[in-house]
């Protein structure tokens, strides 16, 4: 596949493959645009199966004139299927594309990949970043491997997990006083002025097809067929809308057969703007302030809702929103279901699949993929206070008397909670 | 009231390569008027049908005019109005 140029979502305004995100005519979106003549499905197979273990396997169906290296390879990580999760919710045959398996432990590290690679190409000795987090840690280690600089913009309030696995790269980390959309706004004016790659900003139509890998991925690993359904967090909207793009390229082209897969839009009900669009009938979301401990997904004024908000309606599906105890009931879900500990993007993931499932939305027939984004040990206080430890003497003795037989309540003196 | 509107690099075209016009209005509607008035061809790469276009972002001194009375917000002298692409982030 060639990658032609970049063209505007809203008026087809078309441009060449430079470092530009922006229509001057509309202000709407650019979205790189490929050449799918000459296409033959068995040789994209064969090619896609013979090249790496991560996502330039895909190389063809990203956009780059000739194939991309770098110095971290993402993707490939395991899609899980969760039987033990299907029986407890009542639904057919539910899988989990475990993204958290990725290099910095985030699908991030996918967007970076091709963000990076892209601004390499494109001339850049400096990329920087507007970040909720686990885009931060991706863009450090990424530019750190490939030994160019990078400054990184995070909210302030950050959770000290992904603050310090920024700065272990020895990026410039930079935290904003304000929520993510004040740094996303301070980045996009810092973008015009200096002369860096922005990933999510000026290389942001690069960035984004690097989620489409997730949709191939899911393809790929399920054996050259497309799911049902699928469920995924939206935050910016960007993965939910690359996703549905990666199944229609490969659908259109003949590499996977079958209709596409209904889209199940997941988000916080403390930063929905989304969902509420969703619900109301709107085609454009009305900015929040966020206020959610998903802060991986708090963005308040989401660049592709609008698309978003298309993908679900046309797809049949939906776009909830959940609660933080929710969130916190969904991380637990799927770590005693399946072993996977998410952070709360996962966990708002997990609890609409449960939403989904008590609402009877999903057939006993439907294969359902769930997209788990991010890493449990990245938010550690989504899930403080929530178990209790026995504590007890290193004897045989001190173990019978104070650990109960499973399924007994332990005295609550001896026990802490953690 | 004397307010400063920041145009966006994208649009400095249609603004002769202008970044900053100083306008006199009395909300953020009237100072995109005021500059309309001076850039015509600016009118129409942001607005439809009199409302701002989907993907334009339009701030008051850092604060997004949608937590505000929208185009209606009404400016301070000396007051900042930043007109920014809204497909940024995520």
């Amino acid at each position: 596949m060639t990658v032609t140029g970049l063209s505007c979502k809203e008026c087809g305004t078309e441009y060449p493959l430079e470092a530009l995100y922006v229509c001057d005519r509309c202000f709407g979106p650019l979205e790189v645009g490929y050449d799918h003549a000459g296409i033959d499905a068995g040789s994209a197979r064969r090619r896609i199966q013979a090249g790496s273990s991560g996502i330039w396997r895909y190389a063809d169906f990203l956009p780059f004139a000739s194939p991309p290296t770098s110095a971290i390879e993402p993707g490939l990580t395991p899609l899980v299927r969760a039987d033990r999760l299907a029986e407890q919710l009542g639904v057919g045959e539910v899988w989990i594309k475990n993204d958290a398996a990725n290099p910095t432990h985030s699908f991030k590290d996918r967007v970076v990949a091709v963000a990076l690679a892209k601004a390499l190409e494109l001339g850049f000795d400096t990329v920087a970043c507007a970040s909720t987090g686990n885009l931060a840690n991706a863009v450090a280690a990424h530019a750190a491997a490939a030994g160019i600089d990078s400054y990184v913009f995070v909210p302030a309030n950050l959770e000290e997990q992904k603050l310090l696995a920024t700065g272990v790269y020895g990026t410039t980390l930079v935290g904003v006083e304000g929520n993510y959309d004040d740094v996303n706004r301070l980045c996009t004016e810092l973008a015009a002025e200096r002369g860096w790659a922005f990933v999510n900003v000026n290389v942001r139509p690069y960035y984004a097809e690097g989620s489409k890998t997730l949709a191939y991925e899911t393809v790929e690993q399920l054996g050259w067929r497309l799911p049902d359904r699928v469920v995924c967090p939206i935050a910016s909207g960007s993965l939910f809308t690359k996703i549905g793009r990666g199944f229609e390229e490969w659908r259109s082209l003949g590499l996977v057969a079958g209709g596409l897969p209904i889209f199940h839009g997941a988000q916080a009900a403390g930063c929905g703007p989304v969902a509420a669009a969703f619900a109301d009938g709107d085609d454009v979301c009305r900015p929040v302030r966020p206020d959610t401990i998903a802060k991986s997904l708090a963005i308040g004024d989401p660049a592709d809702g609008p698309y978003a908000l298309d993908l679900a309606r046309t797809s049949g599906g939906s776009i909830d929103a959940v609660s933080d105890d929710e969130i916190r009931a969904g991380i637990r879900l799927l770590a005693e279901t399946t072993g996977i500990f998410t952070e709360t993007a996962g966990g708002v993931t997990a609890a609409t699949l449960a939403k989904l499932a008590d609402r009877g939305e999903i057939g006993a027939d439907d294969s359902v993929v769930v997209y788990i984004t991010g890493e449990g040990l990245k938010t550690l206080d989504a899930v403080r206070e929530g178990f209790a430890m026995h504590e007890i003497e290193p004897t045989l003795e001190s173990f019978a008397a104070h650990v109960p037989e499973r399924g007994a309540v332990a005295a609550p003196a001896l026990t802490r909670m953690i | 009231m004397a307010v400063k509107v920041k145009i966006p690099a994208q649009l400095r075209p249609a603004t002769g390569g202008e970044g900053e016009i100083e306008v006199e209005a009395e909300t953020v509607g009237g100072a995109l008027d005021a500059v309309f008035a001076k850039h015509d061809g600016l009118r129409e790469r942001i607005t439809e049908d009199g409302d701002l276009r989907r993907f334009v972002n339009v701030y008051v001194s850092g604060e997004d005019i949608r937590f505000q009375d929208g185009l209606e917000t009404a400016v301070e002298d000396g007051a900042e109005v930043t007109i920014l692409p809204a497909v940024a982030g995520g």
